[in-house]
């Protein structure tokens, strides 16, 4: 019963983890408008966060905080891996989107076929 | 407007509380979740929930911009200096063994003072980030 | 699990959704789901700061950003055909990927060779039971420094992007 429960979810995670990479792809590069590319980014990256830690966990741990009580514990090295990415994704957005800000004063709009048109004209 | 009343109510009894779990959430770091990233984000949420509700004036007298750009390589600085330290103490750089009398204590203490700076750096980098953004339109 | 197709469900909304300003709230949703995810597979630190930062801080930055831009999306100005093609041939090629990967919640896979060494030392020599705190500040210290310095960087480009006001003459570059 534990492996048959552990492999639908085994398969759902992974099949949602594919979805959210996907769709966040699919805004960044059928979208016009930047920030809606920026959020897409974003929801790229939360993905991969789920890609690295669903493996980590074991059935039957306990989050990695050591205490007399438990014996089994989920591996620490990922999280700390993905705490290091969530704090450089933070970094990169708000970069991307003081970019943004300028291109907007720049150009007078954030969509992207306006700002070629403009490039063009000149 | 009656709702400005009820969000400044609201805001002058959390800011206190928000205040006292980004502490905690970073001295807490080493026997619970937490540590120097989440509290520098709680920290630098609530000064910018302050400045949404009471406005960006108030909290530039409060916290002025030379202030916040001041703080920011302060927390680099502290955390590369506890390197230098464990250097110079005949260790290699990051090595935390040398800073006290024994070797668990040296650990505790690097690890507290390396958080403190990461605590720093990134609560003024988050406030500095709201500064640009927030002050960008104002000018005439 | 029903908070995952809580997350697939937000998703949807936040691709089809035009209005940015309810694409950046469905975002804050988004990011509330993933951190509950993250609480149930016993990633509390991450979870912690997945919470803090996309709700918190991405929210207001892409507030703030909308205040100084605009709040809707133009109609796509090319056909959706292709990307949409792209995207799911992306992700065939994913799920074959991915069916390698060992199965969920079992303790002899490799991802779990090198975790019961830091479990086992890290209360004998650094005397810290949250072993997440202490692989990143003191068994992994200078990925931390690197984390550190990458934080500055960004605060410091942001600064310098955005410090001036735009109408101050002759003020820019």
């Amino acid at each position: 019963m534990n492996t048959v429960l552990g492999q639908f979810i085994a398969n759902y995670n992974q099949w949602i983890i594919v979805f959210l990479m996907v769709s966040g792809l699919y805004i960044v590069i059928a979208h016009g408008n930047m920030v809606k590319k920026l959020v897409g980014l974003s929801l790229f990256q939360t993905s991969v966060y789920l890609l690295y830690i669903s493996p980590a966990k074991i059935l039957g741990g306990t989050p990695p905080i050591l205490d007399p009580d438990f014996t089994v514990y989920a591996q620490p090295l990922p999280h700390v891996l993905i705490l290091t990415a969530i704090v450089v994704g933070i970094a990169t957005l708000a970069l991307g989107l003081a970019l943004v800000v300028r291109i907007n004063e720049a150009y007078g709009t954030i969509e992207e076929d306006e700002i070629f048109a403009g490039d063009d004209r000149d | 407007m009656r709702m400005d009343v009820v969000l400044r109510v609201a805001t002058k009894l959390l800011i206190p509380l928000m205040l006292v779990f980004a502490i905690y959430v970073q001295l807490h770091g080493d026997f619970g979740p937490g540590g120097g990233f989440q509290a520098g984000v709680i920290a630098g949420a609530t000064i910018i929930l302050f400045a949404l509700i009471y406005g960006l004036e108030t909290t530039v007298k409060l916290i002025p911009v030379p202030v916040v750009e001041a703080l920011i390589p302060l927390g680099a600085v502290i955390y590369a200096g506890v390197g230098l330290v464990g250097f110079l103490t005949d260790g290699n750089y990051l090595d935390y063994s040398h800073l006290a009398h024994d070797q668990k204590h040296g650990q505790e203490w690097g690890v507290f003072l390396v958080e403190l700076g990461v605590f720093v750096t990134v609560s003024s980098v988050m406030l500095a980030i709201f500064y640009a953004f927030a002050g960008r339109g104002r000018r005439p | 699990m029903v908070v995952l197709t809580l997350l697939a469900a937000t998703t949807i909304g936040v691709v089809m959704v035009r209005n940015l300003f309810a694409v950046v709230i469905l975002t804050s949703v988004y990011s509330f789901l993933m951190a509950s995810v993250l609480l149930v597979l016993d990633a509390v630190d991450v979870a912690m700061t997945e919470a803090t930062v996309g709700a918190g801080i991405s929210t207001v930055l892409l507030l703030g950003t909308l205040s100084l831009t605009k709040t809707d999306e133009n109609r796509p100005a090319h056909s959706v055909a292709l990307p949409l093609f792209v995207a799911l041939i992306t992700a065939g090629v994913l799920v074959w990927g991915m069916s390698g990967l060992p199965d969920f919640g079992i303790a002899e896979t490799p991802i779990h060779l090198t975790g019961p060494d830091y479990l086992e030392r890290s209360l004998a020599e650094t005397g810290i039971p949250n072993v997440v705190t202490s692989v990143l500040a003191s068994y992994r210290g200078f990925d931390t420094l690197g984390e550190v310095m990458v934080i500055f960087t960004g605060g410091i480009a942001v600064l310098m992007l955005l410090k001036r006001s735009p109408r101050e003459p002759g003020g820019e570059e």
